[in-house]
């Protein structure tokens, strides 16, 4: 019989281990490719792992509470019919027990109901676990087709056919959470740490170990600081333009469905610049440099107890709609715990928004291995001198932290300028 | 810097192999005192004389077989057509002996033979032909089809130095009407690299020849609509780029396969097996073809125009596949 293994998903970059927090099929069960199968909380991610293959669940080799390696393997899967559905994990495998051919009506199930396609649909929805039924009506191609444009569509609002539920609804489950007793959440991840006194009777308050989360972020801040040579540049920016253009598109992106913030127009002007100092989405390799082709931009979202970085992939090529719907979307995920494993990884340069809460500016600290970030800090109206007289425009600091062992402070200054630029001269 | 048209890019090239390897020579029918049908060896016999410009009798067969022969002997003959749908009269010459006899005795046969082809000049069906698949389908031959000036000159001094058999298809449309700058250096365009003469997202429109300049007439159309389409020009039919037509493919995940040579057996079909077996699973909707109908090259100007793939088929089809 073919067996389909089942791995512990790399959830993000720099995680390495996972904790299979819930079972959702028993050993025996039956289970369809897509159907979510177990969740799992790492670091960064809770996510519900979908099922690779459709058979039955011959083996589950981790208990739940139990944290593994990355690839480890956590269940196997046996291809109940020989006969059924390509796979690209099931080799061929002559008929052995009877119970597998005596019911040749079998060999579709699994199969998803015929929805009209295209070879290049199927492929993608394939790789990124989406059910194509999830989009049965929705199709925009000739005769309701589903399209390339349609399925890359759903697939940024975050559609997959194990989350929409499609085949066999799995029960509301209670997302699933690290074991550990509710942390105060810190809200500051560029707090030094302190390292814990022991208890005494000197008032010393309650003592809670760090949630996973809380343990990455400290491990990843302080990896940071001591890899990239950090140096940090300010710009002021006049946002009349930016707010002006929002004004004016708000309520069409409204009718749209899309609440416009400013932050599309600061990540758009990033990507537009990154594109002209590819140097600044680079990364560093030993003693190379490594160009990235793609612009993927992370935009750091703070979640309960703590913070993540939902990367908003390829960016170079969003229009400002494409873009605030993309950003608003990971955001809610990241708040709602929705987040994929792809969601967190290749990010290739980072923008924080410290300003939400009035902060003037920050020195943020690089998302390694990337080799700068940039921080927005709060919009505020001030008087600004315009040809000799005195203007109460709205104005922005913008820093931008970057890793002097690549990019020099010329540079740096220049790519802001540009950004500078672009927003200064926004045309709506 | 003087704009250089597509023939005269071909009588540049040709004359630059000349001064530079005396082993080149050129023969065909009316190539000396009259200069070619077309004057793309205009002044060449002034210039390197008739033992290197030959006048020949009006026997394809014959031009052919003594190039052949020549090239045995060292030379680096290159023959002229007078109208690429005579060339079927050398085609055993072609097929059977330059094709084959580096096969059959590790010998190369370094010739070129240069076929003015296409139609929409009102040539009717003896002078209006694309018979570059009867080549194409002849293991041992190379075949190329230029489409601008810089190809024209490029191609033709590679196929002189090619140490095989290189068919090579000029269209007769473009000769006049394709003007550019040129450098002065010495330069290549490489047998079997294809070009991407339009980038674009949304619909790859692969073609060769005239039919580059219907396919961009047709992107700049389309453009107003919101269809962006990607052009490939193949240069090359034998070998042709297959990395170049499935990176398209990939890319677009829509494609129009664009020729002027009729339908069945065109270069079309082979790419679209070649497409459907190495791509499929990147393909968003059918593959299209867009081809001249399967009968003779009319003569009559409103058929010849009903005959060959215009500009609007090109829109048609382009709209009917982007919203596939």
């Amino acid at each position: 019989m073919a067996e389909t293994k089942v791995i512990m998903p790399q959830m993000g970059e720099s995680i390495f281990e996972g904790t299979l927090t819930k079972w959702l099929k028993k050993k025996g069960d039956r289970v369809q490719r897509d159907e979510p199968l177990f969740e799992i909380s790492t670091d960064k991610v809770d996510s519900e792992i979908p099922s690779p293959a459709s058979g039955v669940l011959q083996d589950v080799l981790v208990t739940e509470g139990q944290t593994v390696q990355i690839n480890t393997v956590v269940a196997v899967i046996g291809d109940e019919s020989a006969a059924s559905g390509p796979s690209e994990t099931a080799a061929p495998s002559p008929p052995q027990k009877a119970e597998t051919t005596v019911e040749p009506a079998r060999t579709r199930e699994g199969r998803e109901p015929d929805v009209r396609s295209s070879p290049l649909v199927r492929r993608i929805a394939r790789e990124h676990g989406v059910t194509l039924v999830a989009l049965s009506g929705k199709g925009t191609g000739i005769g309701g087709r589903i399209t390339k444009r349609d399925i890359l569509s759903h697939i940024e609002q975050g559609g997959t056919g194990a989350k929409t539920g499609i085949i066999a609804p799995p029960a509301p489950i209670p997302p699933a959470r690290p074991a550990a007793p509710p942390a105060q959440p810190s809200l500051q991840p560029l707090q030094p740490l302190q390292p814990l006194q022991p208890a005494a009777s000197t008032g010393e308050g309650e003592r809670v170990p760090m949630t996973a989360i809380r343990k990455s972020i400290a491990e990843h801040m302080v990896h940071s600081r001591r890899t990239s040579a950090h140096v940090t540049t300010f710009f002021e920016v006049d946002c009349s333009r930016i707010l002006k253009a929002r004004e004016q598109s708000r309520p069409e992106f409204e009718r749209a469905g899309v609440k416009l913030t400013v932050t599309p127009y600061f990540v758009q002007a990033a990507a537009s610049a990154l594109k002209r100092f590819p140097m600044l989405n680079s990364s560093l390799d030993g003693d190379t440099i490594v160009y990235k082709r793609a612009i993927n931009i992370g935009i750091a979202v703070n979640i309960e107890g703590g913070l993540i970085v939902p990367v908003l992939k390829n960016a170079g090529g969003k229009s400002l709609l494409e873009m605030a719907r993309a950003i608003n979307d990971l955001g809610d995920r990241a708040r709602n715990k929705k987040l994929a494993p792809d969601d967190v990884k290749d990010g290739t340069f980072t923008i924080t928004n410290p300003g939400q809460y009035g902060g003037l500016t920050g020195t943020p600290i690089i998302n390694q291995p990337q080799v700068a970030i940039m921080s927005l800090g709060g919009i505020k109206k001030r008087a600004v001198v315009i040809d000799d007289a005195i203007a109460i425009r709205s104005m922005i600091i913008l820093s931008l932290s970057f890793d002097h062992r690549v990019i020099d402070g010329a540079m740096a200054d220049q790519f802001m300028a540009d950004i500078q630029k672009q927003l200064e001269i926004w045309q709506a | 810097m003087a704009l250089t048209t597509y023939v005269e890019a071909i009588r540049q090239g040709i004359w630059e192999e000349m001064e530079k390897d005396e082993r080149v020579f050129v023969l065909g029918e009316d190539v000396g005192i009259y200069g070619g049908a077309f004057k793309v060896t205009a002044g060449m016999l002034e210039r390197f004389g008739e033992w290197r410009i030959i006048d020949t009798p009006i026997s394809e067969s014959a031009i052919v077989g003594a190039a052949i022969g020549a090239a045995l002997m060292g030379m680096r003959p290159i023959a002229e057509m007078q109208f690429a749908d005579f060339i079927s009269c050398a085609f055993d010459q072609i097929t059977n002996f330059a094709a084959k006899s580096r096969y059959r005795w590790g010998a190369g046969v370094p010739i070129v033979v240069r076929a003015p082809s296409g139609g929409g000049v009102h040539g009717g069906p003896f002078h209006s032909q694309n018979p570059e698949m009867y080549y194409v389908h002849t293991p041992g031959l190379k075949v190329v089809c230029p489409s601008t000036a810089y190809d024209a000159k490029g191609l033709i001094k590679a196929a002189i130095r090619d140490p095989d058999p290189v068919i090579y298809f000029e269209h007769k449309f473009l000769y006049r009407r394709i003007k550019e700058e040129l450098p002065a250096d010495d330069f290549v365009v490489p047998i079997g690299k294809a070009a991407i003469r339009r980038h674009g997202t949304d619909i790859s429109v692969i073609t060769y020849g005239a039919m580059v300049y219907t396919a961009l007439d047709a992107a700049r159309q389309l453009e107003k609509e919101g269809i962006d389409l990607e052009v490939l020009d193949l240069r090359s039919l034998l070998p042709f780029d297959r990395e170049a037509v499935l990176d398209t493919v990939k890319k677009t995940n829509k494609v129009i396969l664009l020729h002027e040579d009729t339908r069945i057996g065109g270069f079309a079909g082979e790419l679209a097996s070649v497409i459907s077996e190495e791509a499929f699973e990147y393909l968003d909707g059918p593959i299209r073809r867009i081809t001249a109908p399967d009968t003779p090259v009319p003569y009559s100007p409103p058929l010849e125009e009903f005959f060959l793939p215009k500009v609007s088929d090109v829109i048609r089809v382009a709209r009917e596949l982007y919203a596939y």
